[in-house]
């Protein structure tokens, strides 16, 4: 935590001003002293154990045999089993190479899409239509996966989606089976994520270049720099430090899928598995369709463990290149 | 923030005007394809509810209603019943879960920001983990389902969202920046306790960042369906997310299992169900709220990306 410091500085004028001079301040009595604050944390210490750390010991499922009869934890041990089973199948290879591959695309045409339409949407100098532009390419971002399922529909369904209908029939083209051929959605996937979540991206790099020094841009008109130069050594240079924390962060999370994206946007269909099953949406068929409980705890503390090394890896990298961006 | 961006983007223009002309021209071209790119898809959706399902399956779907027709919605609005009780039950989420958060995440919030608070840093511990490990989904379903029985309960849908990590985060920024040290220290002199100084003081100067925290809580409520894909099962508290997977589930589910549409059609019924538009119906229906309220929504979305951001 960045504050410890302060923590140091702080607590020496404060409390010797305001309480009489105990001598020997002990833990308890601080405590007892900062009751009201301490006692705030309560309801969410609360939750965390509830919600956060019970399930945490629930990790040894996956190296269980979890029968109904004999109940979670009186199930025999099976040691790595499952995880045997998970790796010796072509399960674990196929959803960390679908998870990772699709999230790598994602990262990266998130930030050049997102910072090109932030620079891009800086230069509009029509104060409605930009406003205008950015509410447009916001929109998509407000809409849940389900809906967004519906719209991939209408346009890629079988016999009257857009695609098949409009596009293909006029052009004398044969109609695709969109949901049933795997190839495709290698394409789809990343178009539909991109469509997404380019507003929200692009949001966060025009908060960034709103708060750059105009004088910057003056100074640099005046020596005779063109727009594009003025991109090239000014605005670019100045966005780095958001790009690489944005995408560190993101790199953090690449064990982690967008359940609704793989999920829904397929409609879970059977033939897609090949090029839209990721390690999330196995989780969940495995655990809650299959009901294999060992498998799906398998899978799920494979994802956890790889995605907290993950995390820490980068929170290490962006703590070197700077450190209150850093998590912890 | 946008504002700011452009009054900045029009000073610095105003210095060469001439230049660009060209380039606007360009701009606008350019977003004006990238603003239809997102907003036709919708469009597209919208059009094909109020079609003619003939129409449709006979020339495919169309950004304009061909034949026009409320029939679709006629059929949606037959289960009324159904989507009145699925929007309460979206509602009710949204509303108790957004208060509740709002209330969990700010007390855990504020005394993190007090950097005068020893062993505050365990806390943060404690918080912050659960961003770096979990235990995954089946410990944690099993947990609600076995310990708190919470299948098939309204609670299942609120409980999950409550303390996200990453608001705990903005708001303990924003109190350390932006609510002086002072303030609090003379509150004290002046015999204010330190609940007293956190409604009275603390909450009322936050409304920016309690407004923008509320509207990603309400955001996140109103379109989950995942939590009812885990933990619903009856239809007495289907949201309108969940109602709209499960149409066009049902739908596909007919359509593609040839058994189950020669059962219905030996049992008498016909099969003229109008599943495209009824389908695109259904979805219009769900989009609905979040549209209206989507201008609103957008204001404070940037201003708190903005605070994320910055951080500090």
């Amino acid at each position: 935590m960045k504050a410890t410091h302060a923590d140091v500085a702080l607590p020496a004028s404060v409390p010797s001003r305001t309480s009489p001079p105990a001598p020997r301040p002990s833990f308890l009595s601080y405590i007892w002293r900062h009751k009201a604050l301490y006692l705030m944390f309560m309801p969410g210490v609360l939750y965390l154990i509830v919600n956060n750390y019970i399930p945490m010991f629930g990790v040894v499922i996956a190296f269980k045999n979890v029968n109904y009869t004999d109940g979670i934890f009186g199930s025999p041990w099976v040691g790595f089993y499952n995880f045997k089973y998970l790796f010796l199948t072509n399960h674990a290879w196929v959803i960390t190479r679908n998870t990772l591959a699709y999230n790598s695309v994602f990262i990266l045409f998130n930030l050049a899409a997102g910072v090109t339409i932030a620079i891009l949407l800086n230069e509009v100098r029509h104060k409605l239509l930009s406003r205008f532009y950015q509410s447009a390419v916001f929109l998509p971002y407000f809409l849940s996966m389900v809906v967004v399922g519906y719209i991939v529909l209408g346009f890629l369904g079988m016999d009257s989606g857009f695609v098949n209908k409009s596009i293909l029939e006029p052009l004398g083209l044969e109609r695709i089976d969109w949901y049933a051929e795997p190839s495709y959605w290698i394409f789809i996937l990343p178009i539909v994520n991109a469509w997404k979540y380019v507003g929200y991206t692009s949001v966060i790099y025009l908060a960034a270049l709103a708060g750059f020094d105009p004088e910057l841009y003056e100074a640099a008109k005046l020596d005779g720099a063109s727009k594009w130069k003025q991109i090239v050594h000014i605005t670019i240079p100045l966005l780095f430090p958001v790009m690489i924390i944005t995408t560190l962060l993101a790199i953090g999370r690449i064990f982690y899928a967008d359940f609704g994206l793989f999920y829904q946007v397929p409609l879970n269909a059977g033939p897609l598995l090949p090029t839209t099953d990721v390690i999330d949406t196995y989780v969940y068929r495995t655990f809650l369709i299959n009901g294999s409980i060992g498998m799906s705890s398998a899978a799920g503390l494979y994802q956890g463990l790889v995605g907290f090394v993950l995390v820490l890896v980068t929170n290490t990298i962006v703590r070197r290149i700077s450190k209150e961006n850093a998590l912890f | 923030m946008i504002s700011i961006a452009q009054s900045q983007s029009r000073s610095k223009s105003q210095l060469h005007y001439d230049s660009s002309k060209l380039g606007q021209s360009l701009l606008h071209v350019l977003f004006l394809l990238l603003s239809a790119a997102c907003i036709l898809p919708l469009v597209l959706v919208v059009a094909v509810s109020f079609s003619d399902e003939t129409t449709v399956i006979a020339n495919g779907f169309k950004f304009w209603p061909e034949k026009f027709s409320l029939r679709a919605y006629d059929l949606v609005f037959l289960d009324y019943m159904q989507i009145i009780r699925s929007y309460g039950v979206s509602l009710f989420v949204t509303v108790v879960g957004t208060i509740i958060s709002l209330i969990l995440v700010s007390l855990f919030a504020y005394p993190l920001s007090r950097s005068d608070l020893k062993y505050r840093g365990f806390f943060a511990f404690l918080i912050f983990f659960t961003m770096l490990f979990n235990g995954g989904l089946v410990p944690w379903y099993l947990v609600y389902v076995n310990y708190l029985h919470l299948m098939d309960s309204i609670w299942a849908l609120i409980l999950p969202l409550l303390l996200t990590p990453f608001y705990v985060i903005i708001m303990r920024t924003f109190f350390s920046t932006t609510i002086p040290s002072e303030l609090l220290e003379s509150a004290k002199i002046d015999g204010s306790g330190e609940w007293y100084t956190f409604m009275r003081i603390v909450l009322p100067l936050s409304l920016p960042v309690l407004a923008t925290i509320g509207l990603f809580n309400t955001l996140n409520y109103w379109n989950d369906w995942f939590l009812s894909l885990l933990y619903i099962d009856e239809s007495k508290n289907v949201s309108v997310q969940y109602l709209m997977y499960r149409t066009l589930n049902s739908i596909q589910y007919i359509l593609s299992n040839s058994a189950v549409a020669n059962g219905i059609s030996q049992g008498g019924g016909s099969l003229d169900l109008p599943s495209k538009t009824l389908q695109m119906a259904m979805a219009v229906v769900g989009i609905g709220p979040i549209i209206f309220a989507y201008p609103f929504f957008q204001k404070f979305f940037v201003k708190g990306l903005t605070l994320g951001a910055v951080k500090g």
